[in-house]
């Protein structure tokens, strides 16, 4: 079984919706998971490419590059800049603000462990904040084969900072708390989708 | 919840039906997804192997990593803290949460917290500790103390949820028990309250010396919501959850989901170096709390209790925990680790400590699964004989040791069981052909330990009949 084959087995055991397609049918295949929201979060840097479909409006936060560097106002509302994609006027977007029912958040990510199933993100580019993936109900992950490392170990290394702020995701937030029964989506997206892209 | 010692306490919680039949249940299915997954890693020894020597290696250069951890931390922003005992700690977050003014804390699941009693100690300053996992909201709806260390509120079913929630959760109106249906009431409850949070409070699983970085693992979300929402955060983390190197975590992000919730991987893992401008909290304040830690870790038998990583595999194996339950240990580490955890940090002779080493059966269940190797039966028995003695204990090894002694004595009160246990046999049976109450002088055995029947006729008697006399 190849690392990618393996990935979408272990991601799909936690009940992750898991889909396939080329990089050339990405485009399609975002536009239609992301249909039923109201609106898409799209943090900095996530590749124009990935959008050119999008039936819905987005949501932009902050500028690429801002993470991790000083300077960033972080007031609520505040404009900072441009978010490159065209879209005009960008700002930090606020908890409230991504609390509002019906966004989905689309992603890339910066490793995919292939034995545990698990993304992993890093906060760089086409990831942002981590308050972006946590408080919309529906999140959208991209995987590239190339980005799939084996094992846990394996991702170490492959991090291109560790000490960047990192979330390792394993299926959709889930708790086992009420007689052993496990319910998804306690308080992060209640529904993950992860769109793995092959050559 | 009054404290007992544990063989009382035992005895009450072995009367509660509901915890007796969720406990097998959870211990069992637990035990059973652990073992699959387990099976799966070609080098689970090897790797118990090296996470128990990293563990070692820890306590060995204690002070030096605690300095390079600081260090590490600092440079990335954070403002660290070192605090003696409970007292302290309590006092330095108090002070910390005051300081920015904030009238309540949202909280994620630590067992650090619960040791030094930092719910009360806020309680008392005028501040409001809220529990954000879904069992210690439970937990704390019903001002109840947790059962077990991964799933606290395992003595509750769902009507039980359900009706405290009607009772205790402002806006509740569902009418229906389905775990999904709660769950998602829990989740609007707490939302409204992440989103106002100005401080919350976590615990760690792992400190990476190297780094300075801090590592939360969890399933629910709520730890992600505590890490990334309020302005402040305030991290109480023991000195033994140090590793060395970031690269640690490799062996050790294997091991723990797999040990503790049987799963290949939690679904959330957060890990953070300090403060990240425009992304979570701006303010990082990182509580070392020794509270005897570096005393145990000077006791060459005890100390391997400080490489425990909290997954909690050992309760799930342990027969006495699955029959008895968390809260009849009458401490914060329930189960087979707590029963040499406890005593150790707190004193062997503080509250009913000196019963603990005694609330386990030394099957060695629990050194078989623990992911860093600690055999919790020596230490156990260590704690025996280096520690007091239970008062009963005493007196019923004294008795048993002066009728032991001469054979007169020891027939004569084998006899005594004998006859005073035949009409017993019937409803023994029932039990399982144990005896609760010999007749003395054995009664001291079994005033807190049931024996198993006498046999109808000793072996000696039995000889005597079918050889002597022919
Ligand atoms: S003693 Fe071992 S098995 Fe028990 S909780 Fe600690 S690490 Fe897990």
């Amino acid at each position: 079984m190849s690392l990618a084959e393996l990935f979408a087995e272990r991601a799909g055991d936690y009940r992750a919706g898991m889909h396939h397609c080329t990089e050339d049918e990405l485009p399609e295949v975002l536009a239609g998971l992301l249909a039923g929201a109201s609106k898409v979060v799209l943090p900095p840097g996530v590749p124009a490419a990935w959008t050119t479909a999008l039936p819905v409006p987005v949501l932009a936060d902050g500028p690429a590059g801002t993470v991790g560097r000083t300077g960033t106002s972080s007031a609520a509302g505040a404009p900072v800049g441009d978010d490159g994609l065209g879209s005009g006027l960008v700002h930090l977007l606020t908890p409230a603000e991504l609390d509002e029912a019906g966004l989905s958040v689309l992603t890339g990510c910066a490793v995919a462990i292939a034995e545990t199933g698990t993304i992993v993100l890093d906060a760089g580019p086409g990831q942002g904040r981590r308050l972006l993936t946590l408080v919309p109900d529906h999140h959208v992950c991209v995987v590239r084969d190339e980005q799939i490392v084996a094992d846990v170990p394996d991702m170490i290394p492959a991090l291109a900072d560790p000490t960047r702020p990192l979330t390792m995701i394993s299926g959709p937030s889930a708790t086992s708390d009420i007689e052993l029964n496990r319910v998804e989506g306690v308080h992060g997206p209640r529904r993950l989708d992860i769109v793995c892209v092959h050559p | 919840m009054a404290v007992m010692p544990f063989a009382v306490a035992a005895e009450r919680e072995l009367a509660d039906g509901q915890l007796r039949a969720n406990l097998g249940r959870a211990t069992r299915t637990i035990r059973d997804k652990r073992a699959r997954v387990v099976a799966e890693v070609a080098d689970w020894e090897p790797m118990r192997d090296r996470a128990a020597a990293v563990k070692d290696e820890v306590l060995d250069n204690l002070a030096e990593l605690l300095a390079r951890f600081e260090a590490a931390a600092v440079a990335a922003g954070a403002v660290v803290h070192h605090a003696q005992d409970a007292a302290h700690a309590n006092a330095i977050v108090t002070g910390l949460v005051q300081g920015q003014r904030a009238e309540s804390v949202v909280k994620i699941k630590s067992m650090a917290t619960q040791e030094i009693g930092l719910n009360e100690a806020l309680e008392a300053a005028g501040i409001t500790p809220i529990e954000t996992d879904l069992a210690e909201l439970i937990v704390q709806l019903a001002d109840d103390t947790p059962s077990h260390i991964l799933v606290p509120a395992i003595h509750y079913n769902r009507s039980q949820i359900r009706e405290l929630f009607a009772r205790r959760m402002p806006g509740f109106t569902a009418t229906s028990d389905e775990p999904a249906v709660l769950a998602g009431a829990a989740r609007e409850y707490l939302r409204r309250t992440f989103l106002a949070a100005k401080v919350a409070v976590c615990g760690a699983n792992f400190a990476i010396a190297e780094t300075g970085s801090l590592v939360i693992v969890e399933s629910e979300g709520n730890g992600r919501m505590c890490l990334t929402l309020p302005e402040t955060l305030i991290a109480v983390v023991g000195v033994e959850k140090l590793l060395p190197r970031f690269a640690d975590l490799g062996d050790f992000l294997r091991l723990l989901p797999r040990s503790s919730t049987g799963e290949r991987m939690n679904p959330y893992t957060s890990i953070f170096t300090g403060v990240t401008p425009g992304d979570g909290p701006q303010r990082l304040h990182i509580v070392l709390l020794d509270n005897g830690r570096t005393q145990v870790a000077q006791d060459p038998v005890g100390r391997a209790a400080l490489r425990c990583i909290r997954c909690s595999a050992c309760l799930n194996v342990c027969p006495v925990y699955e029959r008895a339950g968390g809260h009849a240990y009458g401490s914060v580490y329930p189960g087979p680790i707590g029963a040499i955890l406890s005593p150790q940090l707190t004193g062997q002779d503080a509250g009913f400590n000196k019963t603990l080493p005694y609330a386990s059966t030394l099957c060695g269940a629990c050194y078989d699964v623990c992911p860093v190797k600690i055999n919790i039966p020596e230490i156990l028995v260590h704690l025996r004989q280096t520690g007091p003695k239970p008062v009963a204990e005493r007196a019923a090894m004294s008795t048993l040791s002066w009728v032991m002694r001469d054979r007169r004595r020891w027939r004569a009160a084998l006899r005594a069981a004998r006859s005073g246990s035949a009409p017993l046999r019937l409803i023994a049976r029932r039990h399982g052909g144990t005896l609760r109450r010999a007749p003395w002088p054995l009664s001291a055995w079994t005033a807190h330990r049931d024996a198993p029947l006498p046999a109808a006729e000793s072996f000696r008697d039995w000889w005597r009949r079918t050889h002597e006399q022919s």
